[in-house]
This record gives structure tokens, sequence and C-alpha cells, in this order.
């Protein structure tokens, strides 16, 4: 067979599949991409919680020996795994406090677009940066916090962060500070589309304040409170810059989240516990993995929806 | 409107709201205004204890000049543009390709495919490290800019794919299928009909990503070190103990490595809000 007619052979069979085969063409980059860096890792990751390994030499299989220790009362484990819980339910509280401050700056006053830019503003920093204003915020004795609650006679010994009891919920202050933030611009989003008929009607049959806001607005802003809340677990679940650069897991230990102590486990100065980390971040996969099903569901649903 | 338009109030409780919103706004920036005021204070402010009482002198230009010119901070700057700039190139392009495929066609697994790139974007961070590290560094590209902007093309390709492929869906299709009639090629329809049309989407991820990536810590830390190939949020830390305990060079430092990502968002509010509503709260 001539080349010429290879190719007009060829040529026919792409013409011919044209729409079967170009998708697969534009997915190729992305698929191969996402597989190596994204989903093939998450498998070695399982595999490598089943190994003690430095990092350079030869994996030794140890089987579930990880995981005995990690759930057999490894101290730092469950100091991790409960400010993993404090992280998740107070930094919810991004939700009501972003639709607090949305209702507030709903409004057309002059000069309200430059307010609500800048109420949204913290959101943009980066973590690091809003980890280290907080805590020099919160320094001992000279920060603006320390001096603030010294008029009202509170001190806390050692600074908000210096303090065992006080760290780490002054580490999710910081925290949901851009996380109201994010919420708030949802909502203010959300209330931009709110149907004003409905608003209308049900303010003639008397609905006002809360009741209006709890059964004709809430429901109206469902789409903007999903997201919200997709975006605050995730948000919660991955808490590291925070508390790698306010206390870097201390005093003591009593910031630490397991993507903390995980990061810790497997880059320590003491040599590389890939495997252990390995088997830490596979716990909080786990974790996550139940939001993640919930999102996927949810989002699947409003797709057969859609249809 | 909810809640009632403020015209529609009493005089009072108008002024009352006109007054209260710097109050709120100062209150809610109380710790950034702190470490403003930090970052023009003379030296001899934080010898004496002098935190937060009137500022000795005026030293906004010593304090930054010193940032820019006795440090790396330029260096980090740098490779956080090295950085940042490829991977928004790379991952919006990537995401149109797979978001046009995603959302124009219906191909067995169509769904599946696009479920993958959104559950990987969920998944924390960590359970990529060690891998990523270990590929990262067989690669030879372990402490290296480009290292840094490869993975992270692949991870906000999940996101960005999610973001393009609603947008197609929402275009008119029968302008592809009119395309289609006339003969034009596949490629030529996306080139030529959908990509101009998602002009909207492809500047709101640009910002987006952009912000995304210039704030990213943790992969810096894990992917690279030194000043070589550190971008600026990692860099930081650095700066800090060159200047251990110097607060009016450390926070004049964090406003620096802070003000990219805020002009862009001033300059392109509209797109960056688009995009973080994922479009979907119209």
């Amino acid at each position: 067979m001539s080349s010429e007619a290879a190719q007009l052979e060829t040529r026919s069979w792409y013409k011919r599949n044209e729409i079967a085969v170009t998708p697969w063409l534009f997915l190729i980059p992305g698929i191969l991409f996402f597989s190596v860096y994204v989903i093939i890792p998450i498998f070695q990751s399982f595999w490598i919680s089943f190994h003690q390994w430095d990092g350079l030499g030869e994996k030794v299989w140890v089987g579930t020996a990880n995981y005995e220790r990690l759930l057999g009362g490894d101290r730092k484990f469950e100091t991790s795994f409960w400010n993993n819980v404090r992280w998740l339910v107070l930094y919810l509280l991004a939700i009501p406090a972003g639709l607090f401050i949305a209702l507030f700056l709903n409004q057309t006053v002059t000069g309200i677009r430059i307010y609500k830019s800048l109420f949204f503003f913290p959101f943009v920093l980066s973590q690091v940066v809003v980890g280290l204003v907080f805590s020099w915020f919160y320094l001992p004795n000279d920060g603006l916090f320390d001096v603030i609650v010294g008029w009202v006679g509170i001190d806390i010994s050692g600074g908000v962060l210096g303090n065992p009891n006080t760290a780490t919920y002054g580490i999710i202050v910081a925290g949901l500070w851009p996380q109201t933030a994010y919420c708030m611009i949802l909502y203010l989003t959300g209330l931009n589309a709110v149907d004003p008929e409905q608003v209308e009607a049900a303010r003639l049959d008397g609905a006002k304040g809360w009741k209006m806001l709890w059964y004709v607005i809430l429901p109206q802003l469902k789409p903007a409170t999903f997201i919200a809340f997709v975006v605050t677990i995730i948000g919660a679940l991955r808490s590291f810059d925070f508390i790698a650069v306010m206390t870097n897991g201390g005093p003591f230990g009593s910031t630490r989240v397991l993507s903390f102590y995980m990061f810790e486990e497997s880059l320590s100065e003491f040599g590389f516990r890939m495997g252990y980390g390995a088997a830490i971040a596979v716990v909080l996969f786990f974790l996550m993995l139940g939001f993640i099903c919930y999102f996927l569901y949810s989002m699947w649903r409003d797709e057969q929806e859609a249809r | 409107m909810f809640p009632t338009p403020i015209e529609k109030q009493s005089r009072a409780w108008q002024i009352s709201y006109q007054s209260m919103l710097p109050f709120a706004l100062i209150i809610w920036l109380l710790p950034l205004i702190a470490v403003a005021t930090f970052s023009i204070r003379p030296e001899a402010d934080f010898v004496e204890g002098n935190y937060w009482g009137v500022p000795g002198s005026f030293e906004f230009f010593t304090n930054y000049g010193r940032v820019f010119f006795e440090s790396d901070m330029p260096r980090y700057l740098l490779n956080s543009v090295l950085i940042t700039v490829p991977t928004v190139v790379g991952a919006v392009a990537l995401s149109s390709m797979t978001g046009f495929a995603l959302g124009v066609y219906k191909f067995k697994g169509n769904l599946l495919i696009f479920f993958m790139f959104i559950a990987g974007n969920f998944v924390p961070f960590q359970i990529l490290m060690v891998p990523v590290r270990d590929l990262t560094v067989n690669l030879n590209l372990y402490d290296t800019k480009t290292g840094l902007i490869l993975f992270h093309i692949a991870f906000q390709t999940g996101f960005c794919t999610l973001f393009m492929r609603n947008f197609i869906r929402a275009l008119p299709f029968p302008l592809i299928e009119a395309a289609r009639v006339e003969g034009v090629a596949e490629w030529r329809i996306f080139w030529f009909v959908v990509l101009p049309l998602m002009k909207p989407a492809l500047a709101a991820l640009a910002v987006l990503i952009f912000t995304f990536i210039w704030n990213d810590y943790f992969w810096a830390v894990v992917l690279t070190q030194g000043p070589d190939a550190q971008p600026v949020t990692a860099g930081i830390t650095s700066f800090n103990s060159q200047f251990r305990a110097a607060y009016h060079l450390m926070s004049a430092g964090s406003i620096v490595a802070a003000i990219p990502p805020v002009l862009m968002f001033f300059a392109m509010q509209k797109h960056f809000i688009a995009g973080l509503t994922l479009g979907a709260v119209k």
C-alpha cells in the first residue's frame, strides 16, 4: 500500500469517527497529568503506608504495623485527631458568620461596593501572611489582642499561642477570618439572585425578620450554602499553613492536626518516616472520603435533574 | 431585596447604619491595620516597647527599602512570578480542552471522568505528598521551579475542569451544531466557536489560579528549598529568621509578599468573584 493511500485511509477513518475520537484527543493531556500527579499517588500512598521507608533506600514491608502503632495509643495522633475535629466543628462557624456579614452589607448606600471588597479582602491574602499577622496580633504582653483583653482583666499566661489550652482556638480564629470572608462573598452573590417577587409576596403575608430569613431567603440561598459547606470542610481538613507558621505544632505539640503531624513524621529531622506519614495521610483521606462522597452524590443528583 | 432596603427605613436608622459601616470595617481589618502600622515604625519603637502608641517616626521608605535591597525578597518574588504565570497558562490551557471534551460530547464514561477530576480536587494534599515528592526527586526536579509548576498544573486541572465544563455546558449548543452542519472540523469548532465564547471563564480562572498558586505554601515547602526556587510564601519564613524579632521589617516583608494577589483581586474583582462562586451562584 502506498503511503498516500494509507494516509487517505487514516484520514477517512478519523473523519468517520471524528465525533467519537475528538473528546479523547482533548482529554488525553489533562487525564495524563492528573493521573500521574493526583490519581496514581493516592494509591501509591496506600501502598507505602504498609512499609517502613526512609524515602531513599529499599521499602521494607511491615504489613499493618504502621496502623497498629497509629491506632494503638499514639498520643500525638490522638491530639492531632481531636484537633482536627475541633477545626471541623469550629470552622463551620464561618458559614453563619459569613451570612451575617452578607446580610449586613446587602444594602445600596454610597460606597458599599468598596466596603464589600474590603470585607472580602482577607481571603486574598496568603494563609502564611494571615498566620503571621495573627501571631503578631496575639503576641504575649505587646500584642494588640493581649492589650485589649488586658483591659477587661483577662491574662492568658504565655500569650494565646504560647498556652496549650488556647493555642488551637487562637489558630482557628485566624483561619476563620479569611474563611468567613469567603462565605460572605458566596452569600452576597446568592442574595443578589433572591427573587424579589417572592420577598414582596412574603412581606405582604406579614413575614419579616427571622421568619422571612428562615422560610423565604435561606431556601433560595441553598446553592450558596452548599458551596460554602464544601469549601469550609475542605479548608478545615487542609489546615496546615496556619499551624506551620503560627506555632509549628507547639506548645508541647498541642496544636498538631493530622495534616501537620503527617508532614512532621515524613520529613522529620530525625530521619524520614515516609511509611508512617503515609499511614496518617490515609486516615486523613478516609476522614475526607465521607464528605467527598456526599459532595459527589449531591452534584450527581443535580446533574440528573439537569438532564 | 432582603434585608429591607435602608432607604425605606427611618432616617435615624439610616444614619446609624452609615456610621456603623466604617466602624465594623475597622474592627474586621484590625489585625491587618496593626501590621501595617508595625511596618512603618522605626526599630527603636520595638526596643522601647512602644508597640501601639504613636510611631516614633515615619520609616516607610527605610523599612520597605531594606526589604527590597538587603534581603532575598526580590528573588523570592521573582520565583513566585516564574512559578505562578506558567501554572496559570498550563492549567487554563489543559482544562479548556478537558472542559470542552466533557461539556460538548456525549460518550461513555463522560460523567465518570468528570467526577474523577472533581474527586481528585477535594483530596487532602497530604496523601499526595510522599509519592509526588518521590516522583519529583526521581525526575531530578526537586528544588526546581519546573517541578513545582508541573505539579500545580496537574492539581489545578481538577478544579479548572469542573469550572470550564460547567461553563461550556451553559453555552448555547445549537451554535456548535450549526458549525457541524457546515462541516467545520471539531478542533476548529473548539478554536473558533467555543474558545472565543469562553473568555469570561478564562479570565475568571486565570485570576483565581494566580491567587491560589501565589499563596501556596505547603507544596513550596515540600518540593523546594532555598532561594533558588522557593516562592515568596516559603521565602518569608527564612526572611523572618534573617530579621528575627525585627517586627518592623518582618511586617513590611509580609505586606510586600501579599501585594500581588491583592492588586490582582482589586483589578479583576468581577472575574475573581465569578470564579469563586463557581459560576453556580449566578
